[in-house]
């Protein structure tokens, strides 16, 4: 392909969207139907569509993603990718679309409702707790503390099973330091942590929630090449022990190596889903690229 | 049509009930209103009663008085919603900038009408103790329009010097600290500024005004002269703001700063030139609108800027943080509704009012009343 | 910048371990012993102001000055909780404050008063004057608590604000006395059921009749020239104080728990909160009307020792006041709250006027100018002392000036307060190093 297509295609909305439309007839039909035919479809979102002030952010998404799988999260900068995890996160309310987790409607959620059934987010930028200790917030996160409730907390004579639960919980949060090797930083205010660490903390603290599917945001984002190689190693790890992963990724290599399903945006929509090899080879994803890095 | 009609209706009705309730709430008021004006009454229970009487005259003079204040709290508001735009945080002490202009201003003034025949030092402390009465001054519009003058730009004067040195001293080292810090320092400012006006100025409240043919007949309708001035004045400076922001290439440098902090950052904007104009407009205006408060009551005190604050507060939020004309637009309403109110509840409920409008509108509307109307 | 991770994972030593221990073990002793050594620190201040006056009056002045500390700290904790915890910016205190002396008045009042009251039992009015100022926390929580935090500032202060001119109103008061019966007393104020400890020491109220308690005691003070109203007095600050630790209790055991955890993650970052599942409306609602209810308790013991209220005690400024205070000890921390109490009582709120009443007695000025031009006259004039004098007589506008200046020059140079950036445990459980080489035991036991 020549250069000057690219470009036009770039600059041309309405090509662009022309391009992006037929993928769905063609491709998307089949996909879908393999992706509901078996029960263990954890995460399912149907025409998820969300507009600011004019500009549509996401149009019209539809994708599944499998029990136990790691799922890639594809696309140029300005996608719509971090839009369509908050959106499923319930950080934001689509104008219209469904999500449906386990077979239930989740759409318009709050967040803390849809984390306590198992989807737990991670944020592309990190978000610690900057003046909480590494252990304070690991132990944040796993659900039903029964200490979060203000009369358990206060009053002597129940207090006793509130430290109980703590006592395990700050065990469970040992071990999973451990697991990702920052247990040496557990009594460091999070504020004071690397990068990197950060992006370590927070996938620990996820994971303290027990969730059944982690939806994470570029985790190896600005991250340095060891490091990067020890998350995924985690995420793999973790799979192993039948977690499903949705990821958000910039960097298409990662994706290609590491996930069994790619999903691709492309201002938005859906450009095109499949394996990593199907996708490698999709002239439209290629373009899509391309044209990005000609601007 | 009237199917969709009626759909639209109860959707309107499932979103925004608050919102529609407080409108059917307003229209019962104007009907009410207008029954009143008509003098129409009819009896709902032994002590209340739908409309009433109300004379055109009673209801001329609230609207008045309403416009009067409310454009002196649109005076002020704009520099309070230009610093709260453009630094980013809520100035809890723009209502002693006020004070500050008022206390400065009628010092001028009033030397300038009556130095040489009463002695200097109870005009340089605008009657702070002693016997010299306003009467013995003579201050009005009518007498010393010179001195009035002189009042005015003084009050801006001393009031923008102030904003720029609190600026240098306080904001400025901590231009980098979030909304919550400026604005408890701010508060720290308001305490230290007003209890040195206190200190300086004394703690009473005064009359300052010579009222003596002040109130004339205008075309039938008897005038207060003070009112008039104020009004004119407020009404050229408001529209030398609006050509300033329209017109200079200051003036579009602070609407993009107010529009867009980070991206007027980029685009090369010197930050700190535009951060010392907002003083010196906000500050100004601010000053000008504290001379006005006591040309309208007659009145000066230590606290006045500081009862005012609330009022400029409400009517910036009204009129949507960052706006200027939003803010003068709040400030007539605010101002009408402090006073137009009085046809319905006991004076001493209109202030309190004032403040329900305002968290009303924070709670449904925080980008204010006019958003996507105005621009700048 | 990330090989760090790997490096250096050095086990805990075993003086690391002890050390850490002997911290944990040993922060409340040194919390209590920074609380006391301040709090005597400003007695031997005030001490040096009055001494020359005789032990009758240093111990009475040290009394006012203690139930201003204690009210002080009690408001402060209260606010620690709102805003050091959660991050709930509200300048709404006094507001909340007045619903709770004023539920109290009415319904304990005297129905035969002025303004009539219900005259119900004084507990129960304790307790509902706690929970109307809840109710009132919660209708201002339920839609404010999504603002943002400057909007959130400004509902607070108009809502105080609005609660005041409320019970200011002579028309509502009328309006009240017709159609309910009870009032509020307007701007005239009204009448509170006095609190006071004399009951601990006289028998049915009569001071001849004493207690055994009153008789050990008066022995001990009679001698020294202490008069029996100012013991009783002290009495009524001791059962504040017993209050102070009340709050302070509460609250750290609110902030060593899940609860207080998931408020100290609201503070940091709401949306991280919710996304690991914690419902934070729910918590910022709880904890909002938690802090107004001891808001309202605060205002029921300081304002009830008077015996009367009017909505003058409930200007802003008083919670500018509690702000100063808990800035000065570092909001977040309940050490803090109280010793920026005393240090905000003690320098800036008692402080001044009791040290510009020394320096007027001590210089006996001649000079005695009426405004500030009057006074720079007479300096000018070779009278340097008329300054000083006008100074004096002013001080109470000096003092508002120093407040703001302190104000400003801690939210510039030490915006974490006096005692800097302290971290108390957010868990019910230690965290600390020690704990992960003891696990392991733990679980065996388990």
């Amino acid at each position: 392909m020549s250069s000057d297509d690219v470009t036009a295609d770039a600059l041309a909305t309405d090509a662009t969207g022309d391009l992006s439309a037929p993928p769905e007839s063609q491709d998307s039909p089949v996909e879908r139907a393999a992706a509901t035919t078996p029960p263990a479809v954890p995460l399912r979102v149907t025409n998820l569509k969300k507009t600011f002030g004019g500009i549509t952010a996401v149009d019209d998404m539809s994708f599944s993603v499998e029990s136990g799988s790691i799922t890639g999260l594809i696309g140029p900068n300005g996608a719509g990718k971090s839009t369509t995890f908050n959106l499923i996160s319930g950080a934001l309310t689509p104008d219209s679309g469904t999500v449906y987790f386990n077979g239930q409607d989740i759409t318009g959620l709050r967040p803390d409702q849809i984390a306590t059934r198992g989807m737990v987010r991670t944020f592309q930028i990190a978000r610690e707790l900057p003046e909480m200790t590494v252990l304070e917030n690991l132990m944040l996160a796993p659900k039903n503390q029964i200490g979060e409730t203000l009369w358990r907390s206060v009053l002597p004579g129940v207090r006793g099973s509130v430290i109980e639960q703590e006592t395990e919980l700050r065990e469970q949060a040992w071990e999973t330091l451990e697991f990702f090797e920052i247990d040496h930083l557990a009594t460091n205010e999070a504020g004071t942590l690397s990068g990197g660490q950060q992006k370590l903390l927070e996938m620990a603290r996820a994971l303290m929630t027990d969730p059944e599917l982690v939806l994470l945001d570029e985790p190896m984002a600005g991250v340095n090449p060891s490091l990067e190689r020890k998350i995924l190693d985690r995420i793999h790890r973790l799979q192993e022990d039948g977690l499903t992963f949705l990821l958000v990724e910039h960097d298409m290599d990662v994706i290609m190596q590491h996930c069994e399903h790619v999903i691709v945006m492309h201002q938005g929509r859906l450009l095109a889903e499949g394996e990593p090899d199907t996708i490698r080879s999709n002239e439209r994803v290629i373009e899509a690229y391309l044209g990005e890095d000609l601007e | 049509m009237g199917l969709t009609n009626s759909i639209e209706l109860r959707e309107l009705w499932e979103t925004r009930r608050s919102v529609v309730l407080l409108g059917l709430f307003a229209l019962v008021l104007c009907v009410d209103l207008l029954a009143r004006l008509a003098g129409v009454e009819v009896g709902l229970t032994d002590s209340y009663s739908f409309g009433g009487a109300l004379s055109l005259t009673r209801f001329g003079g609230l609207l008045w008085n309403g416009i009067v204040i409310g454009l002196i709290i649109g005076l002020a508001g704009i520099g309070l919603s230009m610093t709260y735009s453009i630094l980013s945080f809520a100035n809890f002490s723009h209502g002693d900038l006020l004070t500050t202009g008022a206390f400065g201003g009628w010092a001028a003034t009033y030397i300038v009408a009556a130095v040489g025949t009463i002695e200097l030092g109870s005009l340089l402390v605008v009657r702070a103790a002693g016997s010299v009465s306003p009467a013995d001054i003579g201050a009005n519009i009518v007498q010393t329009p010179f001195a009035i003058l002189v009042g005015i730009v003084v009050a801006a004067a001393v009031t923008i010097a102030v904003a720029l040195v609190i600026d240098r001293l306080v904001y400025k080292p901590m231009r980098d600290r979030g909304g919550i810090a400026l604005l408890i320092a701010s508060i720290g400012v308001a305490l230290a500024l007003r209890y040195i006006i206190q200190f300086i100025f004394g703690s009473r409240n005064r009359g300052v005004t010579d009222t003596t043919g002040v109130r004339v007949e205008l075309v039938g309708i008897s005038v207060n002269l003070h009112q008039l001035t104020l009004v004119v004045a407020a009404i050229v400076l408001m529209i030398a703001m609006h050509l300033m922001l329209q017109r200079t290439k200051l003036g579009k440098a602070m609407r993009a700063m107010a529009d867009n902090k980070d991206l007027a950052l980029v685009t090369g904007i010197p930050t700190e030139r535009v951060v010392r104009a907002t003083w010196v407009i906000g500050g100004g205006l601010a000053g000008v609108a504290g001379y006005f408060v006591v040309l309208d009551r007659g009145v000066i005190g230590f606290n006045l800027g500081w009862f005012l604050l609330l009022l400029i507060f409400a009517a910036v939020i009204l009129g949507g943080i960052g706006s200027i004309y939003g803010a003068i637009a709040g400030g007539l309403v605010i101002g009408i509704t402090y006073n137009v109110v009085l046809i319905w509840i006991p004076s001493d409920f209109n202030e309190a009012a004032a403040f329900a409008l305002m968290i009303l509108v924070l709670l449904y509307r925080p980008d204010g009343i006019f958003k996507g109307v105005t621009t700048a | 910048m990330t090989d760090d991770v790997d490096a250096d994972k050095t086990a805990p030593s075993v003086t690391e371990a002890v050390r850490a221990a002997t911290a944990d073990i040993s922060q409340p002793v040194r919390d209590v012993g920074l609380i006391v050594g301040v709090l005597f620190g400003v007695y031997a201040l005030f001490a040096v102001f009055v001494f020359n006056q005789g032990l009758n009056s240093v111990v009475s002045t040290l009394r006012v000055v203690t139930f201003f500390i204690a009210v002080y700290a009690m408001l402060a904790l209260a606010l620690n909780l709102q805003w050091g915890y959660t991050g709930l910016f509200n300048i709404g205190v006094a507001g909340f404050m007045a619903v709770g002396v004023y539920t109290m008045g009415i319904l304990a009042g005297d129905p035969a008063g002025s303004p009539p009251g219900l005259g119900l039992p004084l507990p129960f009015a304790i307790v509902a004057g706690m929970a109307a100022a809840a109710f009132v926390g919660l209708l201002t929580a339920l839609p404010a608590l999504r603002l943002r935090a400057d909007y959130l500032a400004i509902v607070t202060l108009g809502i105080s604000e609005i609660i005041r001119l409320t019970l200011n109103s002579g028309a509502l008061n009328s309006w009240l006395i017709e159609t309910v019966g009870i009032g509020t007393g307007a701007g005239s104020g009204m009448g509170l059921p006095s609190f006071s400890a004399r009951g601990l020491f006289y028998v049915d109220g009569s001071t001849a009749n004493q207690t055994a308690l009153a008789e050990v005691v008066f022995a001990v003070t009679g001698p020294l020239g202490i008069r029996e109203s100012v013991v009783i007095a002290w009495a009524y600050v001791f059962v504040l104080i017993v209050f102070v630790v009340g709050f302070y209790v509460l609250l750290a055991r609110i902030g060593n728990s899940p609860f207080g955890r998931v408020l100290k993650s609201i503070r940091e970052d709401e949306l991280v909160a919710s996304s690991l599942g914690k419902h934070t409306q729910l918590f910022k609602i709880k904890v909002f009307m938690l802090g107004c209810a001891l808001m309202g308790l605060a205002g029921i013991l300081w304002q009830g020792s008077q015996g009367f209220v009017s909505p003058n005690s409930f200007m802003p400024i008083v919670t500018f006041y509690v702000f100063v205070a808990l800035i000065i000890g570092g909001s977040g921390s309940n050490t803090g709250s109280v010793v920026g109490a005393i240090v905000f009582v003690g320098l800036l709120f008692e402080g001044p006027r009791r040290a510009g009443g020394a320096l007027s007695d001590a210089l006996a000025f001649t000079a005695n100018p009426n405004t500030s031009w009057e006074a720079l006259t007479l300096v000018v004039s070779g009278e340097p002392l008329a300054l000083f004098a006008y100074a004096t007589d002013n001080i109470s506008a000096l003092q508002f000036v120093l407040l703001g200046v302190v104000l400003i020059v801690l939210m510039q140079k030490r915006p974490e307060g006096l005692l800097g950036h302290r971290n108390e445990t957010a868990a019910a459980v230690p965290l600390t190093e020690q704990t992960r080489s003891i696990r392991g035991g733990e679980s065996d036991e388990q």
